[in-house]
């Protein structure tokens, strides 16, 4: 008979084999200590350098934070189930020390971190460039290396790590920082603007139409650290800019707490499009350990400007995060895109914001959400209807698919109009892999597994049509990894 | 190649018999055609053989390509060289009978430990074929069989069956709701598909298809059981006397 040992290290090293991201970097870590109080925010921002009004700024979020957590302003409304959260027990601050002396080139990064990213398929070398795609990788909570174009440079294109952005254009940073998402926006929001490491800015001139896709890559590495990257990217006046975002964490019994904010600014008659694939160590098959997702990120659209969101969260424990969009100019528009995926214990609660403020203000929000073993998934979406705006559009679409019957899909619109020119639509459905469909492909040669894995990627194409194409096959592959043993 | 011995088939989980042993030899190159009236069991039967798993084998055994397959999941039997032409083609949203076909083939040759088509290769048989059959290219573009007629979907049917190349074809009541210019469309893919070493099970109703498709052998299915074989003059009898006049002969 197998001693209880035996069978959590079993247990252990079943779910390293599905988590196929599941490897740790062996490399050499800087940690401030554990724990939270001003000494820590003091500490990150030295270490950083940086100037006295961002110092200034982290001590009000921290602040704020700090009254927030006495009083018990915790969010607790999402359907998402966990243990309290012990903010002492976190590394706030992770940095591979061989990073401590900034890499020149890419000569200089630790080859360790390198065969990383080979690992994670995502080669910061030429044939990067070629296949068009500037990387920017922020591994734990320093930025590493990132591939940006001469070409993307003179055409006054900005691109680096938040860090590097706060060195060097520092007017940008302070004018747009926290202007989407206030430091006191919420108890999350607050944490990440005390703490943040680092994380991706980019700017885009007026009239500049970025010819390649952006993309950061992030991943947590140093075990019981959480991560706190921050996000800023502004496209200027009839500026146009896709960005793409991936997330790894490896295999961690214990939970891991990243809290990010993300803010984007589309001024008059430009567009960004931003691209997400999460997928964070999402626990083992029994709901041991796995990454708490709890993310903020809001874009501010201003005249004939538009924002898309697109979204596949496979990753995660829990998933809290509701891309939203701030339709503040007249004839904006805001999209959201979503798959989400929750399988054995895992918990999502996402969806979106959309706030008309504008006259003629038009979104449109498409939400998948999948349903397998014991996972829960809402879909939790606000559309706002300010009196302002005359003539504001939404469409929202909403469906829900289960695999299994002890699974749970919840929906949880709320829906405010307060002109009444607006025109709404919601459209819901609930579904299940039929065995009908199932029968017919599998009569046809495919395996139960990928008879599954057709069905529900044809069932969420339409948001993953939405991707650039190579994250869409990366997004497809990920789809059938997670759910890998739901069916059967 | 198809050897079935008194076979017996319920519904999981029921009681009732619908297939209540039936014998039936099949080899390669030959047309069977099974007729019977509702109810008779007709379907059950094609499902049963393709592994549907709302059926449970109670008894008897299906010899398919020197396998015993009564356990076999239905994908292992389509790699076998079985195919079922659905009565009801299932609509799956968002996935392309060429994706779908692909996949097929690929899991096929994998099975076989053989070399996979590439993209390119794919794309050229399959468009041979989809000229062959004489499908609107648009047709392939749309989702598999959603929103599609009666008679693209069992159009779209007989080009999976050319594509697959099965060794033995189940046509479940494939001409079922077609109009004259569909079943003439569908019956020449399936001719098409004719050779020495591909054999064909007809599930139909009505003796209108095998006008088309020539069966070598015709059987009477009434209430689980084969009651009479014969030629195809067997088929044009009925289309004259109905099946009452069989079904009184048995004297139940």
């Amino acid at each position: 008979m197998p001693t209880p040992d035996s069978i959590s290290r079993e247990t252990d090293l079943s779910g390293m084999d599905e988590y196929k991201w599941g490897f740790t970097t062996d490399v050499d870590t800087e940690l401030a200590p554990k724990g939270l109080d001003e000494s820590i925010v003091r500490l990150i921002s030295t270490k950083k350098e940086e100037p006295q009004w961002l110092l200034d700024w982290r001590l009000k979020a921290f602040r704020h934070w700090e009254k927030l957590l006495h009083d018990s302003k915790e969010p607790n409304w999402a359907m998402v189930k966990y243990p309290p959260i012990d903010f002492q027990d976190i590394y706030y601050y992770a940095a591979p020390k061989s990073m401590a002396e900034a890499p020149k080139s890419l000569d200089d990064v630790d080859p360790e971190m390198l065969e990383t990213f080979e690992k994670l398929g995502i080669p910061i070398s030429e044939r990067e460039k070629l296949a068009g795609v500037a990387v920017d990788a922020v591994f734990d909570s320093v930025s590493v290396a990132n591939t940006l174009d001469d070409q993307l440079k003179d055409m006054g294109i900005i691109f680096c790590s938040f860090n590097e952005a706060v060195k060097n254009h520092p007017d940008l940073v302070k004018k747009y920082l926290g202007s989407v998402v206030p430091y006191s926006d919420n108890f999350y929001s607050a944490l990440n603007s005390a703490v943040f490491s680092d994380g991706s800015f980019a700017y885009i001139p007026p009239g500049v139409r970025c010819p390649i896709e952006l993309m950061t890559y992030f991943r947590i590495n140093t075990e019981g650290s959480g991560q706190f990257e921050r996000t800023l990217i502004i496209a200027d006046e009839d500026a146009y800019v896709s960005y793409l975002e991936g997330c790894t964490a490896p295999f961690r019994k214990t939970s891991q707490l990243h809290a990010a904010v993300v803010e984007l600014v589309a001024m008059k008659d430009s567009e960004i499009k931003y691209s997400t694939v999460q997928n964070w160590f999402p626990g083992t098959k029994d709901g041991e350990g796995g990454v708490y997702n709890f993310v903020t990120k809001r874009g501010k659209a201003l005249e004939n400007s538009k924002i898309s969101w697109t979204q596949v969260e496979t990753g995660s424990a829990i998933t809290w995060k509701y891309p939203s969009v701030i339709l503040q100019g007249d004839n904006s528009i805001g999209e959201f895109y979503s798959v989400a995926m929750a399988n054995n214990y895992q918990q999502a609660d996402t969806g979106t914001k959309m706030i008309h403020i504008g006259k003629n203000t038009k979104s449109t929000v498409v939400s998948k959400g999948i349903s397998a073993g014991k996972g829960q998934n809402t879909y939790r979406g606000q559309i706002k209807i300010m009196p302002s705006a005359e003539g504001a559009m939404n469409h929202t679409q909403c469906d829900s698919l289960l695999i299994g019957d002890k699974c749970g899909a919840h929906t949880v619109p709320y829906i405010e109009v307060r002109n009444s020119s607006a025109r709404l639509e919601h459209e819901a459905s609930t579904s299940k892999v039929s065995e009908d469909q199932l029968f017919y492909l599998m009569s046809r040669g495919l395996s139960e597994e990928e008879a599954n894995h057709m069905i529900i990627t044809g069932w969420s194409k339409d948001v993953i049509k939405e991707l650039p194409f190579e994250f869409s096959l990366e997004a497809t592959q990920l789809l059938k990894v997670s759910l890998e043993g739901a069916v059967g | 190649m198809l050897e079935i011995k008194n076979l017996k088939a319920q519904v999981v989980d029921s009681d009732d018999l619908i297939l209540k042993g039936i014998n039936l030899s099949i080899n390669p190159g030959e047309v069977h055609a099974i007729m019977g009236p509702n109810g008779s069991g007709k379907s059950t039967l094609a499902n049963v053989l393709a592994g549907k798993p709302d059926y449970e084998i109670t008894d008897g055994e299906i010899h398919f390509m020197d396998e015993m397959i009564n356990e076999f999941p239905p994908d292992e039997r389509s790699h076998l060289g079985m195919f079922l032409a659905f009565q009801y083609p299932a609509e799956i949203p968002g996935v392309r009978s060429y994706q779908m076909l692909k996949s097929s083939l690929d899991s096929k040759n994998e099975y076989f430990k053989k070399q996979k088509l590439s993209v390119r290769e794919f794309s050229k048989f399959y468009d041979q074929k989809v000229k062959d059959i004489g499908i609107d290219t648009e047709l392939t573009k749309r989702s598999l069989n959603f929103g599609f007629s009666g008679g693209e979907k069992k159009k779209n049917e007989i080009l999976q069956l050319s594509i697959l190349e099965p060794k033995l074809a189940i046509l479940d009541e494939t001409d079922s709701g077609l109009d004259v210019d569909a079943l003439k469309a569908v019956s020449d893919g399936v001719n098409l598909m004719r050779s020495d070493d591909r054999s064909f099970i007809i599930v139909t109703h009505y003796q209108r298809i095998l006008n088309y498709i020539e069966p070598d052998f015709v059987h009477i299915l009434v209430n689980g059981e084969i009651v009479k074989s014969g030629t195809k003059e067997l088929a044009l009898d009925i289309e004259t006397n109905g099946y009452e006049n069989i079904i009184s002969s048995l004297g139940k």
